[in-house]
């Protein structure tokens, strides 16, 4: 907690909530993403539809799911269907508007690791792999990527592509894409600890938004890359006392996510 | 009403085999715990795991030592962290010589692909994933091929077709009619297309209760070789309906698994130590049980209607 009164993972996860505001129908992923979505369904979008890849089209969940696979998702949800459905007749099909993603590597161009830190044969580290994600990031509509920064994550190459972004930049992305049928258009904003970064016309990462008390210097100092910064740099409102209380008593009160 | 009513003992025993393809499916709901304890209980060897989301189970069977092999999708302690027993058989690091466990990786559409494939005897399944990944070239089994239909270019997956499913439900009838409700994961794919199917339910049905409501049998007792009826057999995974999700020990699981000694320490209290799992839920307490218990949320029934 700083001197602001809200951690930065408090305002990370209100500020990804709210770029769900006109998204209708949400695939939701492990971690972080799904602390964010229920916060967006509880806030500036309660018609939002949220997709479990375990099964679950228009989740109710009463509580915060502690897995994506919880039963809390299941009662009172639209419709329970196997994976098979979930991931053929919703997400190939092309019904779903966001896909919300996590990630340990993000490139500049929004590219995603999630397999492995090191080479894939001798790993240093093993990470989980894909899940979903590689098939939501190339058939949800757009992908909104949420993670804390650090010179680790914000890679200047990846180890490992689990999850196709904006590829070499949007040029390519874009012809590969048409080319191959994909649903998606790829990544379009990734949210962290210290801003809200959208791809310009290039396909790269740019900083749009500061979190209040996050300053440049930090930004910089988190990025193995030069970064691009709004000419219009913008201050990301700060939680408002109902997102803290959501957060705080109602989704994680353990402060799993938050601490 | 016997049937194929039998016990975990004589089911592992009889159905799974020394370097066998082995399934306990069930995405993060109904997970074979029970089933998976007796297979390392029993000291079964060189096994090819598979499995979308290995989970602590499959982090507790490799670590007994039944598993040459996982194939897999996710591998994780949801919503906690690393399964660190696994990562330890990955990790050149900390293998000091030993051979490391080979694994075998797809996304998750590919897994289900792959069972959907070998239920359906097809020779393989397309997919629109993997374009522009790594994954293809870590995994040479996932392969590009062209529509016969136009121009596009897809990938493909082979048909999973394990030696043996295990899959936990909340009830069957004493011939393996099975039926489930809440998530439902890949386990009737998984069941199709394997050779040997063991079913392990919460409670033993009358066949009339399952043809009350047909809609909800997911295995038919067709392809059902062995029915084991376990109460609490997918703890700490959780049952819909009956029990929740054990997050506690999910959580204490994760500075155990760091520890080889506390793993094996722990295999020996609760696996080899225990002769069934009647013994592992008496050890873990009614108290422990019952606050596992949901409130009431029952389903409005339907009418199938009377032809005669």
């Amino acid at each position: 907690m700083s001197e602001l009164g809200f951690s930065k993972s408090e305002m990370m996860i209100a500020a990804a909530a709210r770029e769900l505001a006109t998204a209708r129908v949400c695939f939701v992923g492990v971690g972080l993403p799904n602390i964010a979505v229920n916060l967006a369904k509880r806030t500036v979008a309660p018609d939002l539809e949220m997709v479990y890849e375990a099964g679950v089209f228009g989740a109710r969940p009463a509580r915060l799911p502690l897995s994506i696979g919880d039963p809390t998702i299941v009662t009172g949800a639209t419709a329970v269907v196997s994976m098979f459905e979930l991931f053929g007749y919703y997400l190939q099909r092309g019904l779903v508007d966001v896909g919300f993603l996590g990630a340990a590597q993000i490139d500049r161009f929004g590219n995603i690791n999630t397999t492995v830190i090191g080479d894939y044969e001798r790993p240093r580290t093993r990470l989980p792999g894909s899940g979903g994600a590689c098939e939501i990031a190339i058939n949800a509509r757009e992908v909104f990527v949420i993670m804390r920064q650090s010179k680790r994550s914000f890679v200047d190459r990846i180890d490992f592509r689990t999850s196709p972004g904006n590829l070499g930049g949007a040029e390519q992305s874009e012809a590969i894409r048409r080319a191959g049928g994909w649903n998606g258009r790829g990544p379009s904003v990734v949210v962290t600890d210290l801003g809200i970064w959208h791809f310009d016309d290039t396909g790269e990462m740019r900083l749009d938004s500061l979190h209040p008390g996050a300053t440049l210097e930090e930004v910089r100092a988190t990025i193995a890359w030069e970064p691009k910064v709004s000419a219009d740099l913008q201050t990301t409102p700060p939680p408002t006392a109902e997102e803290l209380r959501l957060v705080r008593e109602e989704l994680d009160p353990g402060g799993i996510y938050t601490k | 009403m016997t049937g194929k009513v039998t016990s975990m003992r004589d089911a592992v025993a009889a159905l799974v085999r020394d370097g066998d393809t082995v399934a306990i499916e069930g995405f993060t709901h109904l997970i074979g715990f029970s089933a998976g304890h007796e297979i390392v209980r029993q000291r079964k060897r060189d096994l090819v795991l598979a499995r979308m989301t290995p989970d602590v189970i499959y982090d507790q069977m490799i670590a007994g030592g039944v598993a040459r092999k996982l194939i897999f999708s996710w591998l994780g302690n949801p919503g906690v962290g690393g399964l660190n027993a696994i990562r330890r058989r990955i990790e050149p690091a900390s293998l000091a010589g030993e051979p490391p466990l080979e694994i075998e990786e797809y996304s998750h559409f590919g897994m289900v692909a792959r069972y959907t494939a070998g239920a359906t005897n097809l020779p393989f399944m397309p997919l629109r994933s993997y374009f522009e990944s790594d994954l293809p070239k870590a995994n040479p089994l996932i392969r590009p091929i062209k529509s016969p239909y136009s121009d596009e270019v897809l990938y493909c997956v082979p048909p999973l077709n394990p030696d043996v499913a295990i899959i936990h439900a909340q009830r069957a009838d004493a011939s393996g009619d099975t039926q489930i409700w809440g998530l439902l994961g890949c386990q009737k794919e998984a069941a199709f297309a394997a050779d040997r199917v063991i079913v392990v339910v919460e409670e033993l049905v009358d066949e009339s209760v399952v043809r009350a409501d047909p809609n909800r049998t997911v295995i038919p007792g067709l392809i059902v070789d062995a029915v084991v009826v376990e109460p609490f057999g997918a703890h700490p995974s959780y049952v819909q309906g009956a029990y929740d999700r054990d997050n506690r020990f999910y959580l204490d699981w994760d500075p155990i698994s760091r520890d080889e000694d506390k793993v094996q320490a722990w295999l020996r209290e609760w696996v080899y130590d225990l002769p069934d799992r009647a013994a592992y839920v008496e050890k873990l307490g009614a108290e422990r049980i019952a606050s596992l218990r949901p409130g009431p949320a029952p389903s409005g029934s339907v009418d199938y209607g009377s032809y005669r």
